[in-house]
């Protein structure tokens, strides 16, 4: 109900489908440019699923061999089950370093499970750093993109919105507004006790983990106060260093349209020596949340191999007309239908999986072959085994009807001679409201072959 | 050669002159064509929406069907309902089943790939008048990657000017239960087709599914647009 209702006020929405159909499509238009500097796109894409299956075939024995390596380097794992007990987990180790003021990069893991509402909670004020995020930290809003968090913004929009929280001159000049960003955001940087980032890839033969950015702002996050903590999903960890070699060829490419992000930080543990850059601590949170159900069956385990460059998104004909707040859900678009019911429950997001035309666009794009079409007729064919979601009595009856009808030739021709001759049309509001209903034709293929057109074949050949 | 025809439910109820044209245009290319009146609808409709029981019993008469006909190939208008059953092995846990989906499968065709892949034939002997466009539907396209075969029947076509949508792959929005369960954002996808279709200067829309047709001459007719509808085999049926 709700997905209705947000998709409709969406829709409503000239500005915020301008600006959707703006950036899609120039996105869309960059990852096409992009694919072209890489020789053999298909193959990288195989060699990544191939790696992201393997890991998720042995995901206990990698995330243990990264655990063990990230320890021997100096940092700290910690192993949180679900939302609550990751924030009580980084909520902790923030007060235990008295941290007032955390600064954090981006991370959608840290949006799933509502990070900043549980640090404020604790009076510790977490001030996003991306700009995207920054954006819609100030306006109050959630990400709607998963790597374009302010997609839904106009730049009008973005200066009435300075304006108004920063106090600067209202100006819709881009330089203008990023420096006044970064005057704000300097300062933050300066007062922070704890940096917060998530995770691309973490790497279980040397307990490294990267972080891919275009900003700056997540290598300031981990490098500049005292403490760095970082979020990871259990599908984040790949075997070997060398497996990065063919997702950075992928994720950029796929997600922004560069052939490289302006910065890939590696970190391997704390600081070895008082004199080096880096944190003193580095805490790495492992989070499941929902994710390990999904490694029981084939075809819901492939949604762990995710590496979340949004290139179903911009991809999306859906996505391209309601944006992501729709989706009610931290992760929108076609992998956002996927996901969000596996996460959160299938109840909370019964209409997630049919917020889609099956069009296969997604699948395309996706740099690590995820068939999303299949996930979401599979998750489909959950709801339906577990009745939930709305309007699902009448539904079941129409498909009952159905079934029996098609199971039987001479009924349906019966029923469909008997619809023509009343013009009986069912009343389609949901469609005739928009469209016009093309009526049954005059003579069905079936009448015309039995009336002539069977014996005609004989003349012609 | 011996060709049944898999008319699809929609086609043979709501556009009978694209399976009347699959007939021709066949018969004219010296194909027998059959047809076994047994056919309903291929289980799609039950597939997409999460109905599998449902599916999976009408995926199995289908099969029987297309088991029992003698004929060289399984033809069909409709990329979409190919695909469908192309699909049912997913729809099987037994071996026996799937074995017997793989196979119905690899018989059936969709009518334009049939006739430039199997028969290896392009130009059909058709004239058509007019200005057209191909409309890609979406499972023809990316389930069954049908992208030149459509266009190289077109292009001889005697008479017909065949331009290119810069939309062609993007969906039209129907997507079967989708387009009435959100028709807000089914009609919102469509009327970029329909704008693209619109200033292309087109006299019709030329597709490979009844489905995607029927949503888009429901558009273009309510906004009283003069761009015709039309299923590939009309086109390539005309003389």
């Amino acid at each position: 109900m709700t997905f209705e209702r947000d998709a409709r006020t969406a829709l409503a929405d000239g500005q915020l489908r301008g600006a959707l159909r703006q950036a899609t499509t120039l996105f869309g238009e960059r990852r096409r440019a992009a694919l072209s500097t890489v020789p053999d796109w298909e193959g990288a894409r195989d060699r990544a699923r191939a790696i992201k299956d393997e890991t998720l075939e042995h995901l206990d024995r990698y995330l243990e061999q990264f655990a063990a390596n990230a320890e021997r380097a100096g940092a700290r794992v910690h192993w949180a089950r679900d939302a609550a007990e990751a924030c009580d987990l980084i909520g902790a180790i923030a007060e235990r370093r008295g941290a007032r003021t955390v600064v954090k990069s981006k991370s959608m893991a840290t949006e799933e499970i509502h990070l900043n509402a549980a640090l404020a909670r604790r009076h510790i004020e977490p001030v996003e750093t991306d700009l995207g995020e920054y954006i819609v930290q100030l306006a109050g809003e959630t990400p709607s993109h998963i790597v374009v968090p302010a997609i839904h913004k106009t730049k009008a929009q973005i200066a009435a919105l300075f304006a108004d929280k920063l106090g600067i001159v209202p100006s819709d000049d881009v330089a203008t507004l990023t420096a006044a960003a970064r005057a704000a955001l300097r300062g933050s940087f300066a007062e922070a006790d704890l940096g917060i980032s998530g995770v691309n890839f973490a790497v279980a033969e040397t307990g490294t983990i990267l972080i891919l950015e275009n900003e700056g702002n997540a290598r300031l996050t981990t490098s500049l106060p005292r403490t760095h903590v970082a979020l990871m999903g259990i599908e984040k960890v790949i075997p070997r260093f060398a497996d990065l070699d063919v997702f950075l060829q992928l994720l950029p490419r796929s997600g922004t349209g560069q052939v490289l992000t302006a910065y890939q930080s590696l970190l391997t543990g704390t600081k070895r020596r008082p004199e080096d850059e880096g944190p003193e601590e580095l805490h790495i949170v492992v989070l499941d949340n929902g994710r390990s159900r999904m490694l029981a069956a084939a075809v819901t385990r492939q949604s762990l191999a995710c590496i979340r460059c949004g290139a179903c998104l911009n991809a999306c004909p859906v996505y391209r007309q309601i944006g992501g707040h729709a989706y009610g859900s931290v992760y929108p678009g076609p992998i956002g239908a996927v996901l969000s019911p596996q996460l959160f429950g299938l109840a909370r997001s019964a209409a997630l999986p049919y917020a889609s035309s099956l069009c296969g666009a997604c699948r395309d794009v996706c740099p690590v072959k995820i068939d999303i079409p299949a996930l979401l007729l599979h998750l489909r064919a959950e709801v339906v085994d577990s009745r939930v979601g709305k309007g699902r009595l009448r539904e079941r009856l129409a498909f009952s009807i159905y079934a029996a009808l098609m199971a039987r030739p001479r009924l349906f021709e019966w029923v469909m001679r008997f619809a023509r001759r009343l013009r009986i049309m069912p009343r389609l509001g949901a469609w005739t409201k928009w469209r016009d209903l093309r009526p049954l034709a005059p003579q069905s293929f079936r009448e015309q072959w039995r009336t002539g057109l069977r014996d005609a074949g004989d003349a012609d050949a | 050669m011996r060709v049944s025809l898999f008319v699809t439910c929609l086609a043979d109820q709501l556009w009978p002159s694209a399976a009347v044209g699959a007939v021709g245009v066949l018969r004219r290319l010296g194909c027998a064509v059959e047809f076994d009146e047994r056919q309903t609808c291929c289980g799609q409709p039950a597939f997409n929406t999460g109905y599998r029981p449902a599916a999976r019993t009408l995926a199995r008469r289908q099969i029987e069907i297309i088991e029992s006909s003698a004929a060289d190939a399984i033809v069909s208008p409709s990329g979409s309902c190919t695909a469908m059953v192309h699909h049912y092995d997913q729809l099987f846990d037994d071996s026996a089943w799937r074995a017997r989906a793989r196979g119905v499968a690899d018989r059936t065709h969709e009518l334009s790939s049939f006739l430039v892949n199997q028969l290896g034939v392009e130009d059909v002997g058709a004239s058509f008048s007019g200005r057209l466009t191909w409309h890609d539907a979406c499972h023809g396209l990316r389930d069954l990657g049908i992208k030149d075969e459509p266009r190289r029947l077109l292009r001889r076509v005697t008479g017909a000017e065949l331009v290119e949508l810069p939309n062609a792959e993007a969906c039209c929005g129907f997507g079967g239960t989708f387009s009435v369960k959100y028709p807000e954002i089914s009609v919102a996808i469509l009327d970029e087709k329909v704008d693209a279709i619109e200033r292309a200067g087109v006299d019709a829309v030329v597709s490979g599914d009844a489905s995607c047709l029927m949503q888009i001459a429901g558009r273009l007719s309510r906004r009283g647009s003069m761009v015709r509808a039309m299923h590939l085999a009309e086109v390539l049926a005309s003389k």
